[in-house]
C-alpha cells in the first residue's frame, strides 16, 4: 500500500505509512510536520516499531506534543500536536 | 503458589505468549536433540543461544545500528548513536577482562583504504534497507518480510561477489595480480581468477592488522589491554562522540525543556546523562549487548580451550563431518558476534547445491568453508537472533507479518545487495568490522564507521531526493 497523507478536517491531518520500514516513517513524519501549521494535529499510522522510537525522540527534540499512543497489535496510531 | 499458577495461566491465555513459549520450547528441544547426537554440539549451541539473547535485546531496544548513523542525518535523532556508544564502552570493558583471562578469540582486521570504501558502500545501502545486518535479522523476527528480503540479498550478493569471475577481473591493478601469484597458493585455489581473490591475495594480505596495544609497543601486557585497547581505542573516542552528539543534536532541545537561560557544568552533565537515558530501552539494550558480546567471546574461548581446538572445523572433523570444510579443515568461526560471513555461506551453500563451483576461491575454499547450514555455528547465531527477536516481539504484541510495499521491496533488494558488496570489501558489517574491532583494541573499526557515516550521509540525500520525487508523482493521495 502506498503512503498517504491528507487533510481530514480543520487543523487535522492523517499520515499512513503502514508497510514501510525505516527510514520512511520517520522521514515522512518529519516532512508532514513541516507542512502543517503550529497547533495542527497529525494522526500517524505505522507498523514499524523502531520508527516509533525515532519519532518519539524527534517530537521531544522539536517540542511537538505526542499526546495519544494507540497500540493496535503490531501497528500503531499516534496523535501529534505540532508546536 | 496458587497465585503464581493463576498468573501463569493468564500469561499463557494470550495467543502471542503461547507462540513465544512455543518458539522457546522449539529452541530447547532442538538444542537437546543436537546434544543427544553429540555433546560437542555444545560449541554450536553457544552461538545459537547467544544469538537468542542478542535477538531479545535488539528487539527490546529497537537496537539497529543503521539508524545510529542514518537518523542523525535523516531526522537529527541521536537515540541509536548513543545506544551504540554505550554498547561499545561496555563491550570494551568486558573484552578487556576476557583478554586478561586469556580467552580472547579476536583477530584484528587488515587496515587499508578498502575498510573505508566498504564502510561507505555498506552505509549507503543501509539507508535504503531500513536496517543494518543485525537490525534486519531482528526485524525479520518481528515478521517484517522486507527485512527477510534484505537477508536474502546480503547472502546471495556476498556469495556472488566472492566467487564471480569475468570482465571485471581486468579492473584490478596488475600489481595485485603479481602479488597474488607470488603468494604461491595451493593449486586447488585459483587466486588469479576472480577479482575478489585477487583483491584478497594481492592487496589485503599485504596489509597489516594490529591493535592499539601492539602499535604502542604494549602488546601482551595488562596495561596494553586496559589503557591502549580499552581506554584509548574505545572509551575515549566514545566519550568524545557522546559529547559531540550532546552538543549538536540534544542540547538545544534539552535547554528548551529545562527552561534554563544559563547552563552550568553541572547542568551540562545532567543534560548529557539525560541524553544517555532518554530511551531507557535502547540504553538497557546497549548495556546488555555490551556485556553479553564480551561474555560470548569468553565462553567460546573457554570451550576452544576445553576441546583443545583452534577452530570449529577441528571439532566438525573429529565428529565425522568433513563436507564443506576449507582446504585447511576450517570453517568460519569468529568466536564472537558477527553477521555477514555466515550469511554469505548460506548463499554460497545454496549456489553450490545448484551446481556452482565456488570452493576454488579464497573466501570459501581457503578461509571459511561452505558447511551445511545445519552445521554452521555462526549461522545459528543469526537464526537465534531472529528467534529471540520473535519471542520478544510476540510477548510485547509487536509481531506482525508485514508485506512490504513495492518500493520497500525494491529498496530491500538493492540496498541489501550494496550491503553485501560493502561488507565483503570492508571485511565485515557494522558488527564484525566496527563493533567487534574497536572494542578489542583494533582502531580499523573507526575507519569503517567513518566510511559508514559518509555513505549514510550521501544515502540520506539520495533518499530525500527520491522521496520528494515520489511524493510529486503521487499528489492525488499525498498532500506533502
Amino acid at each position: 500500500m502506498a503512503m498517504t497523507f491528507n487533510k481530514i478536517g480543520d487543523g487535522e491531518w492523517k499520515l499512513n505509512v503502514c508497510g514501510y520500514t525505516c527510514p520512511h516513517p520517520q522521514m515522512y513524519t518529519k516532512k508532514a510536520l513541516q507542512k502543517m501549521e503550529g497547533g495542527d494535529v497529525l494522526i500517524l499510522e505505522f507498523d514499524n516499531p523502531s520508527s516509533g522510537e525515532s519519532i518519539l525522540a524527534m517530537c521531544e527534540a522539536e517540542g511537538n506534543d505526542l499526546f495519544d499512543k494507540q497500540d493496535l497489535g503490531g501497528s500503531f496510531s499516534w496523535k501529534i500536536r505540532k508546536a | 503458589m496458587l497465585g503464581t499458577q493463576t498468573e501463569n495461566t493468564s500469561w499463557l491465555s494470550k495467543s502471542n505468549n503461547r507462540y513465544a513459549a512455543g518458539v522457546v520450547s522449539f529452541v530447547i528441544v532442538c538444542s537437546l536433540m543436537a546434544l543427544s547426537l553429540d555433546s560437542r554440539f555444545l560449541y554450536l549451541l553457544v552461538y545459537a543461544w547467544f544469538g537468542v539473547i542478542y535477538g531479545v535485546l535488539l528487539q527490546y531496544g529497537r537496537f539497529c545500528m543503521a539508524s545510529a548513523v542514518r537518523d542523525l542525518f535523516a531526522v537529527k535523532v541521536p537515540r541509536m548513536a548513543v545506544g551504540m556508544m554505550i554498547a561499545v564502552a561496555l563491550y570494551s570493558v568486558v573484552a578487556t577482562v576476557v583478554t586478561l583471562a586469556g580467552f580472547s578469540t579476536f583477530h584484528p582486521n587488515a587496515l587499508g583504504w578498502h575498510i573505508m570504501i566498504g564502510g561507505a558502500i555498506f552505509g549507503f545501502g543501509i539507508v535504503f534497507t531500513g536496517g543494518c545486518a543485525s537490525g534486519s535479522l531482528y526485524k525479520a523476527g518481528e515478521g517484517n518480510m522486507s527485512s527477510m528480503l534484505v537477508i536474502l540479498a546480503i547472502s546471495f550478493s556476498q556469495a556472488i561477489v566472492v566467487s564471480a569471475s569475468g570482465w571485471w577481473d581486468n579492473m584490478v591493478p596488475q600489481s595485485w595480480v603479481s602479488s597474488a601469484v607470488a603468494k604461491d597458493m595451493p593449486s586447488e585455489l585459483s587466486v588469479t581468477q576472480g577479482w575478489f581473490d585477487i583483491f584478497t591475495a594481492g592487496y589485503v594480505w599485504d596489509l597489516k592488522g594490529t591493535t592499539m596495544a601492539e602499535l604502542l609497543g604494549m602488546g601482551g601486557t595488562a596495561s596494553g589491554a586496559i589503557f591502549a585497547n580499552a581506554f584509548l581505542t574505545a572509551i575515549l573516542p566514545v566519550t568524545v562522540i557522546l559529547v559531540l552528539l550532546y552538543k549538536f543534536y540534544f542540547r538545544k532541545g534539552y535547554v528548551r525543556r529545562t527552561g534554563k537561560t544559563a547552563m552550568s557544568m553541572k547542568d551540562e552533565l545532567a543534560g548529557l546523562w539525560a541524553m544517555c537515558t532518554s530511551s531507557k530501552n535502547t540504553a538497557l539494550a546497549g548495556i546488555g549487548l555490551g556485556i553479553f558480546a564480551g561474555l560470548h567471546m569468553y565462553v567460546t574461548g573457554a570451550l576452544r580451550d576445553h576441546y583443545d581446538i583452534l577452530n570449529f572445523g577441528d571439532l566438525l572433523a573429529a565428529m565425522g563431518y568433513q563436507s564443506g570444510l576449507s582446504i585447511q579443515d576450517t570453517v568460519f568461526d569468529p568466536g564472537y558476534w558477527y553477521i555477514t560471513t555466515q550469511e554469505a555461506q548460506w548463499g554460497g551453500w545454496v549456489l553450490h547445491q545448484l551446481g556452482v563451483e565456488n570452493m576454488g576461491n579464497i573466501y570459501f575454499g581457503l578461509e571459511n568453508g561452505l558447511p551445511n547450514p545445519l552445521l554452521n555455528a555462526p549461522g545459528f547465531m543469526s537464526i537465534g537472533i531472529i528467534l529471540g527477536a520473535s519471542v520478544m516481539a510476540l510477548t510485547r504484541g509487536e509481531f506482525k507479518w508485514k508485506k512490504p510495499s513495492i518500493e520497500s521491496a525494491i529498496f530491500a533488494v538493492v540496498g541489501g545487495t550494496l550491503m553485501g558488496i560493502g561488507a565483503r570489501i570492508g571485511m565485515g558489517c557494522n558488527i564484525g568490522a566496527f563493533f567487534a574491532t574497536v572494542t578489542n583494541g583494533d582502531p580499523s573499526g573507526w575507519i569503517y564507521l567513518l566510511g559508514m557515516v559518509i555513505g549514510s550521509y550521501v544515502g540520506v540525500k539520495v533518499f530525500a531526493w527520491w522521496m520528494d520525487w515520489s511524493v510529486a508523482r503521487n499528489q492525488s493521495e499525498c498532500a506533502l
